[in-house]
């Protein structure tokens, strides 16, 4: 370059370029562009917190505001992930703490967070206002006092799903009387009582409140109470929606929710009496979220509701939709942008619902803009998917759940290959799959054919061999996250495709065929990858190469390997294995 | 006043045969076919591993983190389920001898027999004691229940999940006044 830009003109610029992959992109064009880029990037996002260490993030970027980070794989949801596994956020906030007091945002998924950690992070960080816990545990009610109790500017508590040790509903209490800036609080999580008039109390001097998503012991008598405090509100998670016969619970609710003008999502919905549902029916013109997923109600009174809903773009709901509801859908919510249906009832083979593919295929049809789909059913054929994939091309999230494994299709008994086959071919833009039902080795060759867009697949009880496998990853150019459960894929698929590991975030694979030789000669292979071999009974042999393996995790680092791993996880050294 | 003998009735707080409460134990998985890599040996050796709870036909499978459902969610539906087989609580009338009124529990909230007696003893701060299979209650008073069939038991000789199905009423006796009747 002949001439260049005075600095503050670049750092301008570069203020205005957001997404990480174009700062990297930035950061690679000249050795000042680096440096300058580097000193003025705010927000990080860490995808594997065993990718990267404190340090190296911190030498790199010095001013950092925002940091998120992500822990367990993502099995670790439906309980594949042992105990004791690691995740551990305390390092990253201890050196956080040092590094970056003017820290202002803290995301973390999967991960464990100790009370010591959260306290550490309320007295560290003078400007703290964002925190997020998505799925995290280790930490109590005790954590969350130091959190309430410290953080002046906070403006984001989300405890999404997280498992917090319940100690007491005390926490709230520890917000002082002076804490006006609060504007998302999540406790939906949270099982205990927390002082209502405490919560009364933050409501009323939070002007800028626009998320609260009430715990289930909230009682619906008082939610009118806070709904006349914050009418500003825009998502409202309800706590339990029952209260007895009581019509002067009914005429009140009824009535806080006409003053609610801007409220464009619901949640929480738990117990719900139908005779309550009425009651918020005067927003559901403006609904554009709403998750009734935790709401046993039938289908007529779920499609009662989301009639009423023109705007809907979201929906998350139960089985109990049944497809009439979804008939109701496709007719009703023309701006349906993501649908998830979960199962009520996880085990039982003929539920009492009748939600069928045919549900999903009207909705398919009747929402031009669906993109994003998590379904749960007991019966899906090709022809429906053959289908849904013509309908939506713009599909770019698709999770279909068949509950019972390996069940085929049920018109014609045939594996569903072609049936994701065809989705894979027209949904050129998708970057989520999830496969479930009767699958060989096909399913596999027409994914890595077509799924050229594909960030994340996961798959489970499907395939005949490893070419199954090897398909996959030697054709899924922009495959970030494979996890596989309970698939004959093994050695000569991993060993003949080591290198697109590289390129990869993450591989789970678990109850499959690879063995400890094979993990072995991929570490030696792969410097600067771990292999961690997850042995949780204790009967592996690492001297006997055939041996296989429970379960195998295996990212890309600059860390080199952790120093934190359980006694029941290997890794493969470069001459030997070691259990550390 | 004698202390009621108890011996002759040999009342134990567990099931017959137990020496106390056992946590259901998860069958250990079989270990891991170690050298053979066909498909069909892999599919016998995975579903032999991961149930633990297999029940036939094999449809019915209970496969660990299958479906995938979220632990939360999973604990929500399925502890929805449980509550409402068992009822919102099971409140039980409990009168004792010379108090002018009385109370009423919800025995769902107690998980043994200890925890019930360690209850009822803060609701009417006496002492009844420990039921003990060798000594007898060491106090004065002794817990009795009515159960389905109207008749009034000790409180103690049945596993105490069987004494949350069949407890209609609780009635805290004087000792002496249990022998009598």
């Amino acid at each position: 370059m002949v001439y260049s830009l005075p600095e503050e003109v670049l750092e301008h610029v570069f203020s205005f370029i957001v997404s990480d992959k174009d700062r990297n992109v930035v950061s690679l064009v000249c050795k000042s562009w680096y440096e300058m880029e580097r000193w003025c990037r705010r927000r990080i996002f860490v995808g594997n917190c065993y990718a990267v260490s404190p340090s190296i993030m911190i030498r790199r970027f010095p001013e950092v505001r925002s940091v998120e980070l992500k822990g367990k794989p993502h099995f670790a949801d439906f309980n594949l992930v042992p105990e004791g596994w690691g995740g551990y956020a305390c390092s990253w906030i201890e050196e956080m703490s040092k590094a970056y007091p003017w820290l202002e945002e803290i995301r973390l998924k999967r991960m464990v967070v100790t009370d010591e950690s959260l306290e550490l992070i309320s007295t560290s960080f003078k400007n703290f206002r964002v925190l997020v816990l998505s799925s995290c545990e280790g930490f109590s009610t005790d954590g969350l006092s130091a959190i309430a109790a410290n953080c002046r500017n906070l403006r984001v508590l989300d405890l999404q799903e997280s498992e917090v040790m319940d100690l007491s509903g005390h926490w709230l209490s520890h917000f002082p009387e002076t804490f006006t800036s609060i504007e998302s609080l999540n406790m939906s999580c949270l099982g205990s009582e927390v002082s209502f008039s405490a919560l009364e109390r933050l409501v009323a001097r939070s002007p800028n409140l626009k998320t609260l998503r009430l715990n289930r012991s909230v009682p619906l008598g008082k939610l009118s109470t806070l709904l006349h405090l914050a009418p500003q509100l825009v998502e409202l998670g309800t706590g339990a929606y029952s209260s007895g016969i009581r019509s002067d619970v009914y005429s009140s609710l009824s009535k806080a929710f006409l003053g609610c003008k801007e409220i464009k999502g619901l949640s929480g919905f738990w117990d719900v009496d139908l005779s309550y549902l009425p009651a918020f029916y005067s927003v559901c013109s403006r609904l554009t979220t709403l998750n009734l997923s935790y709401a046993t109600i039938k289908s007529p009174d779920i499609t009662k509701v989301i009639s009423q809903c023109p705007n809907l773009q979201r929906l998350w709901v139960l089985d109990h939709i049944e497809d009439s509801g979804l008939n109701a859908l496709a007719l009703s919510c023309k701006n349906l942008q993501e649908l998830r249906v979960f199962p009520s009832d996880m085990y039982a083979a003929d539920a009492n619902v009748t939600l069928t593919e045919q549900g999903l295929v009207s909705v398919s049809q009747g929402c031009t803009k669906l993109q994003s789909v998590l379904y749960f059913c007991h019966q899906m054929s090709n022809s429906a998917l053959i289908t849904i994939a013509k309908n939506r091309p713009n599909l770019t999230c698709f999770r279909l759940c068949i509950i019972e494994p390996r069940t085929p299709d049920y018109l014609t008994h045939e594996p569903l290959d072609i049936g994701f086959g065809a989705i894979v071919k027209h949904c050129k833009n998708l970057n989520r799959l999830s496969l479930s039902g009767l699958l060989t080795d096909r399913v596999f060759e027409y994914i890595g054919v077509h799924a050229k867009k594909l960030d994340m697949l996961s798959i489970a009880f499907a395939g005949d061999s490893d070419l199954g496998l090897h398909y996959v990853l030697s054709g899924c150019k922009s495959l970030k996250k494979l996890e596989i459960r309970d698939c004959p894929f093994g050695d000569t698929a991993l060993l003949a495709n080591v290198a697109k590991l590289a390129t990869m975030r993450s591989l789970w694979m678990s109850s499959c065929a690879v063995s400890i030789g094979a993990c072995k000669i991929l570490s030696q292979k792969m410097p600067m990858l771990n292999v961690e071999v997850i042995d949780e009974n204790g009967t592996l042999d690492s001297k006997l190469d055939s041996c296989l393996v429970e379960k195998l995790y295996v990212y890309r680092t600059v860390a080199g390997p952790r120093s934190d791993m359980p006694g029941y996880i290997w890794t493969m050294d470069r001459d030997s294995s070691s259990r550390i | 006043m004698d202390l009621i003998n108890f011996e002759a009735t040999e009342l134990r707080l567990g099931l017959p045969g137990s020496t106390g409460e056992q946590p259901e134990k998860k069958s250990t998985p079989s270990p891991v076919n170690t050298n053979k890599r066909s498909s069909s040996e892999m599919d016998s050796s995975i579903s032999e591993k991961q149930d633990s709870s297999r029940s036939p036909p094999p449809t019915k499978v209970q496969v660990v983190g299958w479906p995938p459902v979220r632990s939360h969610r999973r604990n929500i539906l399925q502890g929805k389920k449980s509550e409402s087989e068992m009822g919102s609580g099971i409140y039980v009338k409990v009168s004792m001898d010379g108090a002018p009124y009385l109370r009423k529990v919800d025995l769902k909230v107690y998980k043994s027999y200890g925890e019930l007696m360690k209850g009822l003893q803060e609701m009417f701060k006496c002492i009844i004691g420990l039921y003990s299979e060798m000594e007898g209650y060491k106090s004065e008073y002794a817990p009795t229940y009515e159960d389905k069939d109207g008749d009034w038991m000790l409180v103690g000789d049945v596993p105490w999940d069987m004494f949350l199905t069949s407890c209609r009423r609780l009635r805290i006796m004087k000792s002496c006044e249990v022998m009598e009747s």
